[in-house]
């Protein structure tokens, strides 16, 4: 099996501990992974991406090669549409419908929409009302792994236990607040995708 | 007994040097090599074993320290990013002249794409201008394995070793199996016909130069039976690739089923010339896949004795700048690109911004207020750091930024030629990095500068790691020489904004050398000490 990912978003919306997630439920299931990110003057409100690559075999490039990547994971709609062109042509794209402003000349809302709409495979959430919802605004990147999850080839409860030891430390409030998003964002994209 | 973690390259390379037997890590931070620090002073063997890891004032401190540890015996690694090979050059190439006692590796994480960087540099250079084995790893395993493998060469020849790393394996994660430690050195220093080396006077060191020229013939029969450097035979003759580092990677990467080609693996230098004229007796043409500058792909021309076609990054075959990927190798093999979607035409850029409720941002009003109001014709000479920001909008506000510390010297020289008014903008980091010298010059010619120290109690664009002169910057200004009249401190907020702007006009029309120290902590190192508590 692999699955090459690339998760996006504004630097300090927090797709790191997505792919923190992500990496130790693969470890829990004997794969191989590489995960690349950069770092440095991604935390200031640029763009940000990591390319997350699971495999049962070797894993060689560190970078998705163009047209590779079975899906892109956006925590911002318009950073969703900057990979397309790393997207196979039957990849799947799950975002976040919530849009980053912090430049002046941001797209149009209905422009964005469009675009993902076009696109054949897409599940689209608003992830920040769903986490809100379950349990906390904070959550939202883990809502949105959960409206991920269905695509991934992970049996979730690796991705629940990923959780459960990412956030650990910060409590048992917290970990059930990311379960919560992480299940609702799930069940999300199940009535999405039918 | 094998264990098995997920690490960075960066962290990698870290555990590797902790198992074997670091006693010191000297550094400066610099993406992308700031994590080999951070892991260190994180890792409990750290603490309990007393391995030295505070940050240093800069790169060329660094060195001389870690130089300083080596002469005495124990094993020290130096970290840095590629331009901060540029301030530790002067250590770094004299310390192959002094050589190694306990073991010494550098660390240089290159950063081709410029991705957090003035430049685009290839540290391996370095290596072949000082005269030293260089490492280059090409997956994490490697650069645990690797970091071990040169602690032992450098005692076995008594010679620093140099570690290059890019981004792209700096920063990326892959599992790593790790193994034992082994204790650390005991204090020792070099003793009988080891000695006269480590006094670089011209006739120890003419010496000594012939004897590290001979090293490095010994050190080439090093890179040709190493482990790291793979010659792996192909049918097919018509190419042959050599592929260094993680350009390895690249080339694999588009042949899942094995290489139909030759492909000879370098990860150890000085290059290995009899694999590499071997590859070229056999195939008919050489495709050289190299992350950085074309350091190999020139070098060849001089190996081999018979015109050979040769394609790289010099033949256009390869993007001549800017990083490698899986792509630019394919296209450079030949191969079709894989389907994809379009890209989207709706997409904007989204360059990084200062932090909404960053000082720096008080500190750009303010100025830019002044400057624009009454001073049209001030240059203002920045540095490197988050208020290198300050270039882009909605500020504006700064004319150069070019390499650390320049801030202060390039608005002295300004001065010196006749503009005014010439104002500097430096952080605190930088300040001690490479300002004070600068200051010190600006000080002994009572140059008409005016230096803004942005002070936010830390090194802010790595991640906010400690800073050299924390609490001390107005007593360093006047240590050096400045009119304690003329050191002005002010917070960065905007209901001081009149307040700030007055200083500053204060401050521009004295005909002296002034500091302003306009202080605030970094709105990001706030956030987490406040979470702490």
């Amino acid at each position: 099996m692999k699955k090459d990912i690339i998760l996006s978003g504004v630097g300090g919306q927090g797709i790191l501990s997505i792919a923190t997630v992500i990496g130790r439920a693969v470890l829990d299931a004997g794969l191989r992974i590489k995960q690349a990110e950069v770092h440095g003057m991604s935390q200031r409100g640029g763009d940000v991406q990591s390319n997350l690559r699971i495999s049962s075999d070797e894993v060689r490039s560190d970078l998705i090669p163009q047209g590779a990547a079975d899906i892109v994971i956006s925590l911002e709609p318009m950073e969703a549409l900057r990979y397309l062109k790393w997207l196979a042509a039957d990849g799947w794209i799950v975002t976040n419908t919530v849009p980053f402003k912090n430049i002046d000349n941001y797209p149009a809302d209905d422009a964005i929409a469009r675009e993902l709409a076009a696109r054949p495979h897409v599940v689209r959430i608003d992830a920040e009302a769903i986490a809100r919802e379950a349990a906390s605004p904070r959550s939202a990147n883990m809502a949105l792994l959960g409206a991920a999850a269905p695509f991934l080839e992970l049996p979730v409860e690796k991705l629940e236990q990923g959780i459960r030891d990412i956030f650990a430390r910060k409590g048992e409030q917290v970990v059930e607040q990311n379960l919560a998003a992480f299940r609702a964002g799930y069940a999300h994209a199940q009535k999405q995708i039918g | 007994m094998a264990k098995r973690e997920l690490l960075l390259g960066d962290e990698a390379l870290a555990l590797g040097a902790l198992h074997a037997g670091l006693s010191g890590v000297y550094a400066y931070p610099g993406t992308p090599s700031t994590e080999i620090t951070e892991y260190i002073q994180l890792h409990p063997l750290t603490a309990q074993r007393g391995i030295h890891c505070v940050w240093s004032a800069n790169e060329k401190t660094a060195m001389e320290e870690a130089l300083g540890m080596s002469f005495a015996g124990k094993r020290a690694l130096v970290c840095m990013k590629h331009v901060g090979m540029n301030v530790a050059a002067d250590a770094f190439v004299n310390a192959a002249m002094t050589g190694a006692n306990g073991g010494l590796v550098v660390v240089a994480a290159d950063d081709p794409s410029m991705h957090s960087s003035q430049n685009e540099q290839d540290s391996r250079f370095y290596g072949k201008f000082a005269g030293v084995p260089v490492f280059e790893p090409s997956t994490q395993q490697e650069a645990y394995d690797m970091v071990q493998e040169a602690f032992g060469l450098s005692e076995r020849h008594r010679i620093p070793v140099l570690m290059r790393l890019t981004t792209r394996m700096a920063h990326s994660r892959a599992v790593v199996e790790v193994a034992d430690v082994r204790e650390q050195n005991a204090l020792h220093c070099p003793e009988a016909e080891h000695k006269r080396q480590w006094v670089l006077m011209p006739a120890n060191s003419r010496v000594r130069y012939k004897a590290l020229l001979e090293e490095n013939a010994r050190l080439e029969q090093e890179a040709e039976t190493s482990r790291f450097n793979t010659y792996t035979d192909g049918a097919d003759k018509s190419l042959g690739i050599i592929a260094c580092g993680i350009a390895h990677n690249y080339v694999m990467e588009n042949f899942a089923q094995g290489a139909p080609y030759p492909v000879l693996k370098i990860s150890q230098y000085p290059l290995p010339a009899a694999l590499i004229r071997r590859m070229a007796a056999e195939c008919r043409a050489l495709l050289v896949a190299e992350e950085g500058q074309p350091v190999v792909e020139e070098a060849l021309r001089g190996i081999l004795p018979t015109p050979i076609a040769i394609r790289g990054r010099l033949t256009g075959e390869l993007p001549r700048t800017g990083e490698l990927t899986p792509d630019s190798v394919r296209a450079a093999l030949g191969l079709a690109p894989l389907e994809a979607h379009a890209p989207s035409e709706i997409v904007v850029p989204r360059p990084p911004a200062l932090c909404q409720g960053c000082g720096h941002r008080d500190m750009y009003a303010a100025l830019t207020e002044v400057v624009r109001e009454e001073y049209p014709a001030a240059k203002v000479f920045s540095d490197i750091g988050c208020y290198t920001l300050g270039w882009l909008a909605p500020f504006h506000a700064i004319d150069t930024v070019v390499d650390m510390g320049a801030s202060i010297t390039m608005a002295k020289g300004a001065a010196d030629a006749g503009l005014r008014p010439a104002i500097a903008v430096i952080g605190d980091s930088t300040f001690t990095h490479s300002g004070m010298t600068g200051l010190l010059d600006a000080v002994n010619e009572r140059s008409p500068i005016t230096v803004i120290i942005s002070d936010n109690l830390t090194t802010g664009m790595t991640g906010g790691q400690d800073s050299a002169g924390t609490g001390r910057l107005e007593q360093i200004c006047a240590g050096l020489g400045v009119d304690p009249a003329h050191i002005r401190v002010t917070v960065p907020l905007p209901k001081n904004r009149e307040e700030m702007k007055r200083l500053i006009r204060e401050e521009i029309a004295y005909d002296g050398v002034s500091v302003i120290v306009p202080r605030r902590e970094c709105i990001q190192t706030a956030k987490r000490h406040a979470a702490k508590k």
